[in-house]
């Protein structure tokens, strides 16, 4: 055993490899800091390169992408909203708003930091697990791992705010989201409308964006003049780290939560981000300031996403499974340079020097990525000081150029736009958006697990051992949830920047509307939207009718209640309660309608024209128009923006978005404008 | 119209090259045909790291140096929609001018021949420049004491289970193969993949199982040579009259039809085998094709063909080929028209036995 750590600390520790490592690493920052791109892009881009490569230098160049993207794509969740990758997004709730607080610098420095002992502490547990992890990953069948996504889903308790009806409700529509697509039992498509796209189903980055980044972008257009409201950054570096050291068992929960999650093949990033997020809030003892710039909120899940990325390595090393999207591209190296993963990796007689390489070079990734966060960081939190009328349109490019990468057609820029409507009316409505994603991101494996488990043991699966071990964590946690939520409330500071994780209760009186239609309508829409899943669902053979329809049936008791005392309040008849909440209601700062005007405008010249031509004209009008710039600003912007987009189209080998111009004129175009 | 007046330009021009150049026309078209400083597009409906986009991903450097003029050739993902999306765009934007190819896999090829209403690609018109088989390796748990497939007899009456991708996915062939043989399986849907498949096999909750013939050598020897699982066929290659013959990686193991004549003493015959044979070939035998877009001139077909026979026999290419490309003989030049039909064509009347079987057994609405 010894001799396997010795030769692969030597294969770690030369030149060569680490050299290999620093070029992977720098490349992971770069496409790690460019909002949107993450692991899969990443990979992509090293796939070409790999190939012919020298075994060893090509797993170092990769593995130190790997490790340092989980780091790098923070900047732009605190500093812009854009979740860095769908890894990431829980970072956003608190992160975000504690730039808006003018606060960038110690968020990031916390988070860097956060992120490191994850990281370190991922590849220790790592190490020690290696010889046993097969037997382990073998022991959580479909049963333990439904009952584990039981568990996430029961962390809605936790993010729900003031009115639990409504974050049920919310995570019933995430769970309905999900369901659209091909059903994983008998195929079945529910709500494709039949269309090609919506047969595979949202894609997780495309919601993410629509439900996080838009809102958030076109809000802070009415009225906000910078990112940061202060117009600074902020003295908070070393706070920040101190701030990780306070929170360090917290650190190292979240990380074993990572790791542990990691390990799993199917469970994947966003659901370690989403359940640590959910177990930063429900340890905390003052939770008032969650949503609103929460130091933890940003550690936690930070923490949990760089050791899930180590976590992930084992079933993609042992078994060959790749836990995640940008491990199914590192698993395609590998056998490209004529490596096949398998049980081989783990045995210390064959491959497992390679595997401790594997491990500890994303230790020292981490750690090299970490440092070069912290060096770049002061120059880019700038960029929340500049004004936002021209930052804003970057961010709204770079949100539809990240959408339009999942599956690189126009309909991901179309959904988008349908899923940045939904968020802003969830955000608007105080509907907890963490509680829709959660349950977006749990709706497959809910089901899939669920469906197999069944078949596989019948429907005592829950009474298999770690099974009931699982349950009685779950059933332990909501007990905690509901001590806490009946706790006494604190008070708050006046002005925080409210967003939906709100655990005011009836006090509440700022966001309590008067006039309650706007939402009576907005509830009214959901209940619909239940009642069409339910008859959608219910069209489909049994097994995959089961779901949908199960979904449905929530939502619309949920819904139904949530209506019943918004009625109520609406038509004077009683007070509507904890379920009345409308940030619009009697706002002074002008509409949001406008911007989403823009964005519209975008999406339907996207549609017409394609994304080259589109995007010059929606930088120019938007630039001239709403930022009333010169001539000169305004086309040095755009000749960036188009600069940028071309020169990432062209490393990633990808066509733009076209419109109908290219349906009809497609062989009399070139390059860019086709 | 103006396609149909390209063609028959094109059709006159080769005709023209014919009567002119005569016997030293293939000279002729090699030289024609010059991609210096172009970029060859290789289409590949799926998205980054599956095991399409490997193997275009490997043949790509040595496509670009063979193909005349050595233009750079880069792989274009357009995943989506089960890899219909890009594949019906493929046929819609690609232009007959040599820099746009398509590689496509079995899962392409099911829908087609299954008559998915939303396949807007026709692989009769399509020009194959190469086809690639691969193979698989189907094994039992050792503890139910089959050692050959003669003995399969044994557990026909026994419930088996099996991790399958879903009905209409490449495990249709699988489920064609156990449903033939007379096996009483169980196919357990909504795996994400083989190796969930396998995973599933290792816990002990399938029972029976397949893997690709790489997958099988890293992963599941191991667990014969413990003990814990026994080979029974691999699903075997067509050879160039289109007869199911051994599996070069496997030559020990019997292939599918000889574990049939092994269990039932005869060969399988009947429109369910026709039905079988049709996917296994556009699974396995000739899995992943390589094509150049309807209307391209023989000059630029001759040259894509050529192109690829010589990045086949390149030495390099054989040492490193590995598991991406196994031990299957790659069809290049003139055997490729044979196995490029079965991989693409099925009879009428198995293709209704088909849907009606997935329509009545698993409620898939085709």
């Amino acid at each position: 055993m010894i001799d396997v750590f010795v030769t692969s600390l030597q294969n770690l520790l030369t030149l060569h490899h680490l050299s290999y490592m620093m070029i992977g690493v720098a490349i992971g920052l770069v496409v790690g800091i460019l909002p949107a791109l993450g692991g899969i892009a990443g990979m992509s881009l090293l796939l070409p390169f790999v190939y012919g490569m020298e075994p060893t230098a090509a797993i170092a160049m990769m593995v130190g992408l790997l490790a340092v993207i989980p780091t790098s794509d923070t900047f732009s969740c605190i500093l812009m909203g854009i979740p860095g990758s769908s890894a990431s997004q829980a970072t956003v709730l608190d992160g975000f708003p504690l730039a808006r607080k003018g606060e960038a610098a110690r968020a990031l420095s916390a988070s860097f930091s956060a992120s490191m002992i994850g990281g370190l502490f991922g590849a220790l547990c790592l190490t020690a697990i290696v010889i046993v992890a097969r037997p382990l990953i073998l022991s959580f069948t479909s049963a333990e791992l439904f009952m584990l996504a039981i568990f996430g889903l029961s962390m809605v308790g936790v993010l729900s705010g003031s009115s639990l009806a409504k974050g049920v409700a919310a995570c019933a529509l995430g769970l309905a989201f999900g369901a659209i697509g091909t059903a994983p039992a008998n195929g079945g498509e529910r709500m494709t409308f039949d269309s090609l796209y919506l047969m595979s189903g949202l894609e997780i980055t495309i919601i993410g964006l629509g439900i996080f980044a838009l809102p958030e972008v076109l809000d802070l257009l009415r009225g906000q003049t910078s990112i940061s409201s202060t117009g600074k950054l902020g003295q908070g570096w070393l706070t920040g780290v101190r701030d990780t050291w306070r929170e360090k068992w917290l650190t190292l929960r979240c990380a074993t939560i990572g790791a542990c999650v990691g390990l799993m093949p199917g469970l994947g990033g966003s659901v370690s981000d989403w359940i640590s997020y959910g177990h930063t809030v429900q340890s905390a003892k003052d939770k008032s300031q969650f949503g609103k710039g929460d130091i933890r909120g940003v550690i936690g899940p930070e923490a949990a996403n760089n050791s899930c990325a180590g976590g992930n390595l084992i079933p993609t090393l042992l078994f060959g499974i790749p836990g995640s999207g940008s491990m199914a591209i590192f698993l395609a190296a590998m056998i490209l340079i004529g490596l096949q993963p398998g049980p081989g990796m783990a045995d210390p007689k064959r491959d497992l020097d390679l595997t401790y390489t594997v491990v500890w070079t994303l230790a020292l990734a981490n750690v090299v990525g970490t440092a070069a966060c912290i060096a770049l960081s002061p120059s880019i939190a700038r960029l929340t000081t500049i004004r936002f009328v021209l930052f804003a349109p970057f961010m709204i490019l770079i949100i539809v150029f990240g959408a339009f990468q999942s599956t690189r057609s126009f309909e991901d820029i179309l959904a988008l736009l349908v899923i940045a409507l939904t968020g802003i009316f969830l955000k608007r409505f105080g509907w907890p958006r963490p509680a829709f994603l959660i349950g977006f991101v749990l709706a497959g494996q809910v089901e899939t697990y669920f469906y197999q488990a069944v078949q596989f043991y019948g429907y005592g699966f829950p009474l298999r051992p770690i099974a009931v071990a699982i349950a009685l964590i779950t059933i332990a946690s909501l007990w905690f949830t509901s001590r806490s939520r009946q706790a006494p409330k604190e008070e708050t500071v006046p002005g925080g920047i409210t967003t939906d994780i709100d655990f005011e209760r009836e006090e509440d009186e700022t966001a309590a509307a008067k006039n309650l239609w706007p939402q009576v309508i907005f509830t009214a829409v959901t209940f619909g939207f239940f009642i069409f899943t339910i008859a959608e669902g219910a069209q489909n053979s049994f097994l995959d009718a089961v779901f949908p329809v199960s979904v449905g049936i929530v939502g619309l008791l949920t819904a139904a209640f949530v209506l019943f005392w918004q009625v109520r309040g609406a038509t004077g008849r009683g007070p509507a309660g904890t379920v009345n909440f409308d940030l619009d209601d009697g706002a002074s700062s002008g509409s949001l309608w406008r911007f989403v005007g823009w964005l519209v405008g975008f999406v339907i010249a996207i549609g017409l024209l394609g994304f080259t031509l589109a995007l010059v004209g929606f930088f120019l009008t938007f630039l001239k128009v709403v930022a009333k710039s010169s001539w000169l600003q305004a086309s040095v912007l755009t000749a960036a923006a188009v600069g940028l987009v071309l020169v990432l189209t062209s490393i990633l080998n990808m066509n733009l978005p076209g419109g109908l111009l290219q349906h009809y004129f497609y062989s009399q175009l070139v390059w860019p404008l086709r | 119209m103006a396609d149909f007046t390209r063609r028959q330009l094109l059709a006159a021009g080769s005709a023209a090259a014919v009567l002119g150049l005569g016997g030293v026309r293939p000279a002729f078209s090699q030289a024609s045909v010059d991609f210096a400083g172009k970029t060859v597009e290789w289409w590949m409906p799926f998205s980054e790291g599956g095991g399409s986009d490997v193997w275009a991903r490997f043949f790509a450097p040595y496509l670009s140096k063979y193909l005349p003029g050595n233009p750079n050739v880069v792989v274009r993902n357009v995943p989506g929609g089960g890899s219909i999306t890009g594949s019906n765009e493929f046929v819609a934007r690609a232009r007959p001018d040599g820099l746009a190819i398509l590689g496509t896999s079995g899962s392409t090829q099911f829908p087609f021949l299954l008559g998915d209403p939303r396949v807007r690609y026709d692989y009769a018109k399509l020009i194959p420049v190469l086809v690639s088989p691969t193979g698989g390796v189907c094994y039992l748990p050792a503890k139910f004491g089959v050692k050959t497939p003669a003995e399969l007899n044994k557990i026909k009456d026994q419930d088996l289970v099996y991790g399958s991708q879903g009905a209409t996915s490449l495990d249709l062939v699988p489920m064609l193969a156990f449903r033939l043989l007379g096996l009483k399986v169980r196919h357990v849907f909504g795996m994400q993949g083989r190796g969930d498949g396998r995973l599933a096999f290792e816990r002990g909750e399938a029972t029976i199982d397949y893997q690709t013939s790489s997958a099988y050598l890293t992963n599941v020897t191991p667990l014969v040579e413990a003990g814990t699982a026994a080979p029974m066929f691999s699903w075997g290659v067509l050879d160039a009259q289109g007869n199911v013959a051994r599996d070069p990686t496997f030559p020990d193991l019997p292939h599918f039809v000889e574990a049939y004549e092994m269990m039932h003493g005869k060969k399988p015959s009947g429109i369910e085998y026709d039905a079988y044979l049709a996917f296994f070939g556009s699974g396995f035998a000739a899995q992943k094709p390589c094509m150049l877009p309807e209307g391209t001139s023989d000059d630029i077909v001759a040259t894509y063909r050529k192109a690829f026979a010589d990045a086949v026999a390149d030495p390099e290419l054989q040492k490193a080929k590995g598991d991406v490309l196994g031990d299957y003989t790659q069809a290049v030049g003139s055997d490729i028209e044979q196995l490029y039909k079965v991989a693409t064509t099925i009879k009428p009347e198995a293709r209704d036995w088909v849907r009606n079987f997935l329509n009545t057994e698993y409620q898939v609405k085709l």
